[in-house]
């Protein structure tokens, strides 16, 4: 298969050699050279903030993104074909004009946490929204009428009928929300938060180090989101989210 | 209940209310008002204003890397993406399941780990330094930075079409004596068009907004490695506001004509 071969050397050219070259820069002192990198202050402290905002943000936007997910399948009202299409837009529209447009409308979020709390919910609110939304639209209506006509409570049918069925939705795209948040960068820049021990997230402390001509210490964060990265896509196919072949 | 079939089962008229507001409440203050604020804010000074702050030198040189960059990227993942996923969807080999999600991983990860990966390819010391033609702070650089980051969209789409529509018309063609090139292009493509098409129109999206990348390896200079989100960057960080909200805007008008060709190409899908 020539397209096979072609595009497998592609892919190794364009991905895996970079990458590759990342993780060798990492470990070029050595495995203690790599921990000492990685776990200095200032880059645990902009891992540890880029971990938790990520995770209290996609926690928000997994409960939110189901909430717009149901609205948008079960509910009916004026405009609703429009509204559909505009939920793609944090993935059209560029990260820095994302954050230019939060910090026009929002100015005191400008140099804060809050700040990149907000510019992280902006670029992945359609993750969740797109994973439930199909799942939903084949959900068996009957299910819930005959739960309904046999006394259950709505509050008993969304949480014995409904939510398990949608759980893995949420839960695959919440996770790739996550693997986006956790790398997100032309929002926070834009937002401004870059201050070491504060409000600086990992990809802007990889910045700043490459900025400084710090490639080693920028390699050693690098490679713990990359670890972040594999963890969440192999966790996505543990789950059956994605079929072997698409 | 005047229509029992549309009326969810587990929601009161309260409850619909109540999460109808709840949509719209975030929906709206967390993507419209921002976005339509920045389009008001930009016109609010006259669209004599805004035509000259994006047509400026740098701007139109800016406009045009940004559109050569998409133009370099999208054809070549397109062909990439067509032929990952007729081997992904087609064939049978073992490590199958590891290109697979080998595909997936420039969507997991950072802009700018992708950048600091092509500095240290191309870079001083680099396995690939002393090509005979300079990769980072040109074009070449940003045009690898750009393949990176849009290079499974394509793949993502064509390939659950291609499961869907089977191989049976291919069979058939073959049956009736076409080569394989000829049933490729004859009964293959046009079947899988429009999800050609919708990978397409994700990839320029991801190509025109790309930045963290192109940032770090393009040295962002002034006219002539500068694409369209580093100018708005700049002009943001030199406190020219009015010109970042132009420039911004231009991009978001792509962006929602990105949307529209979304929408579009959607509805014709079988």
């Amino acid at each position: 298969m020539l397209g096979l071969g072609v595009g497998t050397l592609w892919l190794s050219v364009i991905v895996l050699l970079p990458l590759a070259a990342v993780v060798t820069r990492a470990f070029d002192g050595g495995v203690s050279a790599f921990l000492d990198a990685a776990t200095s202050r200032q880059a645990i402290d902009a891992l540890v903030l880029t971990l938790v905002v990520s995770l209290l943000v996609t926690a928000v936007n997994a409960v939110m993104g189901t909430v717009i997910a149901w609205v948008l399948v079960r509910d009916r009202f004026p405009g609703k074909v429009v509204l559909n299409a505009l939920i793609d837009l944090p993935f059209a529209l560029p990260t820095v004009v994302a954050g230019v447009t939060l910090v026009l409308l929002y100015p005191d979020v400008a140099y804060t946490r809050a700040g990149i709390a907000l510019a992280l919910a902006f670029v992945t609110l359609p993750f969740v929204v797109r994973s439930v939304q199909p799942v939903l639209m084949e959900l068996d209506r009957e299910v819930e009428d005959a739960a309904a006509s046999l006394g259950a409570r709505p509050s008993q049918i969304l949480r014995r009928i409904v939510l398990p069925t949608l759980a893995p939705a949420i839960v695959s795209g919440a996770a790739l929300g996550f693997a986006r948040a956790v790398g997100e960068f032309g929002s926070v820049v834009i937002i401004g938060a870059n201050i070491p021990f504060h409000s600086q997230v990992a990809s802007v402390y990889i910045f700043s180090q490459v900025e400084s001509g710090n490639t080693n210490g920028a390699a050693a964060v690098a490679v713990v989101l990359l670890t972040i990265s594999v963890l969440i896509l192999i966790g996505i196919r543990a789950l059956g989210g994605t079929r072997d072949d698409g | 209940m005047a229509d029992p079939t549309t009326l969810p089962s587990a929601q009161t008229a309260a409850g619909r209310w109540s999460l109808r507001v709840l949509a719209l409440g975030y929906l709206g203050a967390l993507l419209f008002v921002p976005v339509a604020y920045v389009l008001v804010k930009t016109f609010g000074h006259g669209i004599g204003r805004v035509i000259d702050s994006i047509t400026t030198p740098a701007a139109i040189h800016a406009f045009q890397l940004t559109l050569e960059l998409a133009a370099i990227a999208v054809p070549l993942n397109t062909v990439f993406g067509i032929a990952m996923a007729l081997a992904l969807v087609r064939g049978r080999f073992p490590g199958k399941g590891i290109l697979n999600a080998l595909i997936d991983l420039p969507f997991a990860i950072s802009p700018v780990v992708i950048g600091l990966a092509l500095l240290l390819v191309y870079g001083r010391g680099g396995w690939l330094d002393g090509l005979p033609f300079q990769v980072l702070f040109s074009l070449p650089g940003m045009a690898l930075a750009t393949i990176f980051v849009c290079l499974p969209f394509v793949v993502r789409e064509v390939a659950p079409v291609l499961r869907e529509v089977g191989d049976e018309s291919e069979q058939a063609a073959a049956t009736l004596g076409a080569s394989r090139w000829q049933a490729f292009w004859r009964v293959t493509l046009p079947s899988i068009r429009w999800g050609v098409a919708y990978g397409v129109v994700l990839s320029v999206a991801r190509a025109i907004g790309e930045f963290g990348a192109v940032s770090i390896v393009s040295g962002n200079i002034a006219g002539r490695t500068q694409t369209l989100t580093l100018l708005v960057q700049e002009r943001y960080n030199n406190f020219d506001k009015a010109g970042a909200y132009a420039a911004s805007t231009l991009l978001a008008l792509i962006a929602l004509s990105t949307l529209l060709s979304m929408t579009i190409t959607r509805r014709r899908e079988p």
